[in-house]
């Protein structure tokens, strides 16, 4: 029995909710160990992702960035390329954001300097991937291991790059001078006071659009066009592509250049959108997470906007965690979240074999009666 | 933000301080920064200071370690939003996100340690006289050194540790004009806060060349420094929290940067009647904001004559006799 014999509504709604319960079960179960009731914590971690003054801003904030990281990883997984370089492509889409800013932040007005440093962004991240794509598809150096390397060089390349020629002039902190004004992304309580709605102040910005048209631009791109069609048929199967006349390189090269650009724009949210300034470690993580972001949400964008705004919710919602109970540690909210992520991630198929065999088994009763 | 590392006081002075506190009309609280607050260093001094402030008035601090760039804000946001009356910021990377802030709060109060260059009307900020701490220390080395030469081991290469090496080598030179100080920086990227090895190789090398006693600031790297000294049987000098523990009788002092006094300073001050003085203040020898470590693990090594000549150092700084030369203020250091 396995999971392909599953019809499609228990594998995309009812696998990832039975993983989602099991998580928040096995996290109650560590929350009661500490000596706090687990069903207070849920509803402060629920109310704290979307209630709160200001949290659903902070939720969506986060959605943004794992929404670019998702669909970067999902885009190369159509391509049965293994994207786990998400985190250093975003960090180098930071690094073009930021390059193009700190070069023409004083020259350009707004609306052509942040669509400049939105394309910087991408382009950076788009060569980041292209790099280990090219090998992999001409030298067969594999994909997982060069991407991952190349998290490293970027990482160096940025704290190298900002505690050297990058660095604000006059301090010891290794980040660049704030951005002009001209720079920085729209935030969304600003845009919602311009239309009469008070809104409270947080980092979300208009980058939560752009992520969202990604999302549409990514289904219409894989699902829609003769390029998204090739790149599934390499996934499918890279011999039969190759023997239908398909350039295997150019397809592969191609598909991982969109992949980094996707995980570069991040870098519109999580640079321009809210420190407006070039910092270490901005990309948080969030490059790793889109892996079970997409997996989730099964690489198609619809689910990965959903995985997105769980995810997002999760980080919000143990940060207001932390806040409210002195005994919860960010500690334990790494234990909740890491959690989810195991049971949605890593053990996805988990509780596939018994839903199947329950359907199995209504299904021969409706047959019998 | 492993620099913040760099900087730290570990211990709670004995000192009990009876102050009446109006408690109810005041709600403190702390946000610690990536390093977390048991960090063993920068962090855990802080929290060493608030302690003692929880322990004395019994009024509770909020807490916040933050896990993220976005969280600082965020947090100090959340923090006045709840009605803290007085927040305390940890470390120069909270310095934007506590003015963003402070500006939107303008009736609450804000403290931040180890910046000083934020103008508002509401923050009381803090800084350290680093350069009186490493002079005391330098005129301890010069005396402790038999051959004359002595080290020093930095972290990261910026103005702010050859703030503290221009501090060490005045002490040094006014101790013992002919002594000699070899310098290295461990290097120029924030992983040189945490190099053991690298940090062990520059104490070997300058011991090879001679070298007696080695000062580090140099956050996790100082400890391959203090293990390289105390294998090869010479003395160190530790540097923010009191470090003579780490190798009981290889370590000649600490230079103690006391962040503990700033943070139980901010909540004492503003737990008590009267207005919360805002503005920079700058803590020296004078203040208690740096001092040299003496314990039961260096009392042997600290012979009358160091003793008396470091403490006489230290009155000097206080009085205004002796006047350490700032990096800062040049940008370069007068001796070398």
């Amino acid at each position: 029995m396995n999971a392909q014999n599953l019809p499609r509504w228990a594998d995309i709604g009812l696998l990832p909710v039975l993983n989602i319960l099991a998580a928040l079960v096995v996290s109650g179960l560590i929350i009661a160990l500490i000596g706090e009731d687990p069903f207070r914590a849920m509803g402060v971690m629920i109310k704290g992702a979307f209630v709160y003054k200001g949290a659903l801003g902070y939720t969506l904030y986060y959605t943004t960035n794992f929404i670019f990281t998702g669909l970067a990883v999902a885009v190369a997984f159509h391509c049965a390329m293994f994207n786990i370089g998400g985190e250093g492509q975003a960090y180098m889409g930071g690094l073009g954001a930021g390059c193009a800013v700190l070069l023409a932040d004083a020259i350009l007005p707004g609306f052509l300097m942040i669509p400049f440093a939105v394309v910087f962004a991408s382009l950076f991240g788009a060569v980041w991937a292209l790099i280990p794509g090219w090998l992999q598809a001409v030298r067969g150096s594999h994909i997982v291991i060069t991407t991952i390397m190349f998290n490293f060089i970027a990482s160096t390349l940025i704290v190298a790059l900002l505690a050297g020629p990058m660095m604000r002039d006059g301090q010891g902190a290794p980040e660049t001078r704030p951005f002009a004004e001209s720079a920085q992304m729209p935030y969304m309580h600003d845009l919602m006071a311009w239309f009469g709605i008070e809104a409270a102040r947080t980092p979300l910005n208009i980058s939560l659009f752009l992520a969202l048209a990604a999302a549409v631009l990514v289904w219409f791109i894989i699902w829609r066009t003769r390029f998204g069609y090739a790149v599934r048929a390499m996934g499918f199967s890279p011999g039969a592509a190759e023997y239908a006349g398909m350039n295997s390189t150019r397809i592969i090269v191609l598909a991982m250049a969109l992949s980094g650009a996707l995980a570069g724009l991040m870098a519109s949210n999580a640079v321009l959108g809210e420190p407006h300034k070039l910092v270490l470690n901005f990309t948080g993580g969030y490059g790793f997470t889109g892996i079970a972001v997409a997996l989730m949400g099964r690489n198609h964008p619809i689910g990965i906007v959903l995985a997105a705004l769980l995810f997002g919710a999760l980080t919000q919602g143990g940060t207001e965690l932390d806040f409210e109970f002195q005994t919860i540690t960010r500690e334990t909210v790494l234990v909740v979240q890491g959690l989810i992520i195991l049971f949605s991630g890593a053990l996805y198929y988990l509780f596939a074999p018994w839903v199947a065999r329950v359907l199995n088994l209504t299904a021969k009763k409706e047959a019998a009666t | 933000m492993k620099l913040l590392k760099l900087a730290a006081a570990a211990i709670v002075s004995a000192a009990a301080a009876t102050t009446a506190f109006a408690a109810g009309h005041v709600k403190p609280a702390v946000i610690y920064d990536m390093g977390g607050k048991f960090d063993k260093s920068f962090n855990e001094g802080v929290y060493n200071g608030v302690k003692k402030f929880v322990d004395e008035s019994g009024i509770e601090v909020m807490e916040f370690e933050v896990t993220s760039e976005t969280q600082r804000e965020q947090a100090m946001r959340r923090f006045a939003e709840r009605g803290a009356t007085i927040i305390l910021g940890v470390g120069f990377a909270q310095a934007d996100a506590i003015a963003k802030v402070a500006a939107e709060f303008p009736d609450t109060k804000f403290s931040i340690i180890d910046v000083t260059w934020l103008d508002a009307p509401n923050i009381r900020q803090y800084g350290f006289k680093e350069h009186e701490g490493s002079y005391m220390v330098g005129v301890a080395a010069a005396l402790a050194s038999k051959t004359g030469k002595v080290g020093f081991v930095g972290g990261m290469d910026i103005p702010l540790i050859r703030h503290f090496a221009c501090g060490y080598v005045q002490g040094v030179k006014a101790t013992n004009p002919n002594a000699e100080v070899y310098q290295n920086m461990t290097g120029s990227t924030p992983s040189a806060w945490n190099d053991p090895a690298k940090g062990a190789e520059l104490a070997q090398s300058q011991i090879d060349r001679g070298a007696d006693v080695v000062y580090h600031a140099a956050g996790g790297t100082g400890v391959g420094v203090i293990r390289a000294a105390a294998d090869a049987g010479k003395l160190a000098i530790g540097v923010d929290s009191n470090q003579n523990g780490m190798a009981p009788g290889s370590v000649l002092t600490s230079m103690l940067k006391r962040v503990d006094v700033a943070a139980y300073e901010t909540f004492t001050d503003a737990a008590a009647d009267g207005g919360f003085e805002t503005g920079v203040r700058v803590l020296g020898a004078a203040e208690g904001g740096v001092d040299w470590a003496q314990d039961e693990n260096n009392a042997e090594l600290v012979s009358a004559e160091i003793k008396a000549a470091v403490e006489a150092a230290k009155a000097g700084i206080i009085s205004g006799e002796i006047k350490v030369a700032e990096y800062y203020a040049t940008e370069s250091c007068p001796v070398q």
